[in-house]
């Protein structure tokens, strides 16, 4: 039986943190299987995570000094929430793991605690009905797990809570960033290179440090300031950081571009924040499918039309 | 999770009261809280709140809940919808 250290070391750490900035991210995994913390016996509690190794980790720096099994399934390195909305942190797996392990060879009870967000993918009365294990949804952070099992096993209105603070809206940027990447760096080149052509050096600079400046409302502005910006619409608050951005930089760089450019500087800007900040919709723990879609149908025609709409103006104040 | 809250009146989910048995495991799943039990019944109470990710349907035994459940992510459907006109997808998958 593997022993599981409950000390993250210098290697986790970093691996963490490479995984946040998606260097290697879809290859940090740990093998599944059942493992010990301490030194359980037949009748400590076994706790069910995912093979992703910063949920592995969590979990088992969040057990230390105690006496459980980790029962880690096959997500192929996504996290449990992730992989129960994709099923790999399913019902099956679950079962085939239990039968793997032998787990009843190592336990006497015939309970698992898993996460509550593993609920999408695991149907608890299926895995009791075919291996006799009831299945409790635990906590939804690893790091409640303490509390809960010195309460009893009793899982408290706080545990149930989902909370999207800024401190975890925050680790998801760098992500968001490094996902923007290939494109920005086209782009941004692109706008220095024309800018650079129609005019000087210097233009080309504002051109392309405008739309940076949109990239960053939309990827990190967006999902900063999200509870406080306006609306329940990701592409309105994606927008309304643009725009303000498109304001500061009218007011720094815009100097003499005239009325008609500045217009359609101002609507680009406006329209590419809302874009990149409709996509952070995939990264929060609380937008619908259904909302996404209703919000795409509206918000995707109108940021195609505002860009034809600054198109234009650039062209009238180019040539006319 | 009260500081936010998505679009209304759009989500997909249903509960049929007359086979729901009461057993509360849809309250236990939902990370939203949009379940609570009166009389020995499930009962939606803030249904806007949801973000259908199925766990209440997934843990429902006698199937009394339904809702489209999925992910969110609007690059995700983008690339559906590409793949649907047989287009390439962009870069990312979710």
């Amino acid at each position: 039986m593997p022993l599981l250290s409950t000390q993250l070391g210098c290697r986790d750490r970093l691996g963490a943190w490479k995984a946040r900035w998606g260097i290697g991210r879809m290859s940090y995994l740990t093998p599944p299987g059942l493992y010990a913390i301490g030194s359980p016996g037949s009748d400590d509690p076994v706790i069910v995570t995912a093979n992703y190794k910063m949920s592995y980790d969590i979990v088992r720096s969040a057990l230390h000094g105690r006496n459980v099994w980790i029962l880690v399934l096959e997500t192929f390195g996504i996290n449990v929430w992730c992989a129960a909305g994709k099923g790999t942190f399913g019902t099956d797996e679950l079962i085939h793991r239990i039968d793997a392990a032998h787990l009843t060879q190592a336990v006497n009870h015939r309970t698992l605690l898993l996460p509550i967000l593993a609920a999408p993918g695991i149907a608890a009365h299926e895995v009791t009905r075919r291996t006799g294990f009831r299945v409790h949804f635990a906590t939804i952070q690893a790091t409640d797990l303490p509390e809960f099992l010195d309460n009893g096993m009793v899982t408290t209105a706080a545990m149930r809570e989902l909370t999207f603070t800024f401190r975890e809206r925050l680790v998801l940027v760098p992500v968001e960033i490094v996902l923007a990447l290939k494109p920005t760096i086209f782009i941004t080149a692109l706008l220095f290179l024309v800018g650079t052509a129609f005019n000087e050096a210097a233009a080309g600079f504002t051109a392309a440090a405008a739309f940076l400046g949109a990239v960053a409302a939309g990827t990190i502005a967006t999902p900063l300031l999200l509870p406080w910006l306006p609306g329940s619409s990701f592409a309105v608050k994606g927008a309304t950081c643009g725009m303000g951005w498109g304001l500061v930089w009218l007011a720094l760089a815009g100097g003499d571009i005239g009325v008609p450019a500045g217009a359609g500087t101002l609507l680009a800007l406006t329209a590419v924040s809302s874009f990149y900040a409709l996509n952070f919709t995939g990264s929060t723990p609380f937008t619908s499918r259904s909302g996404v879609k209703k919000e795409m149908r509206i918000a995707l025609p109108a940021m195609i039309a505002t860009l034809v709409g600054a198109t234009l103006l650039w062209l009238w104040a180019a040539f006319l | 999770m009260k500081d936010f809250r998505y679009l209304k009146n759009v989500v997909t989910l249903r509960l049929d009261g007359k086979i729901c048995i009461g057993c509360g495991r849809c309250m236990e799943v939902c990370p939203h809280g949009v379940f609570t039990i009166e009389n020995r019944k499930a009962r939606i109470t803030d249904l806007d709140a949801c973000m259908e990710c199925g766990a209440c349907s997934k843990n429902c035994a006698v199937a009394a809940i339904t809702v489209a459940a999925g992910v969110g992510c609007a690059l995700g459907m983008i690339n559906e919808w590409l793949q649907g006109l047989n287009l390439p997808r962009t870069g990312r998958g979710c």
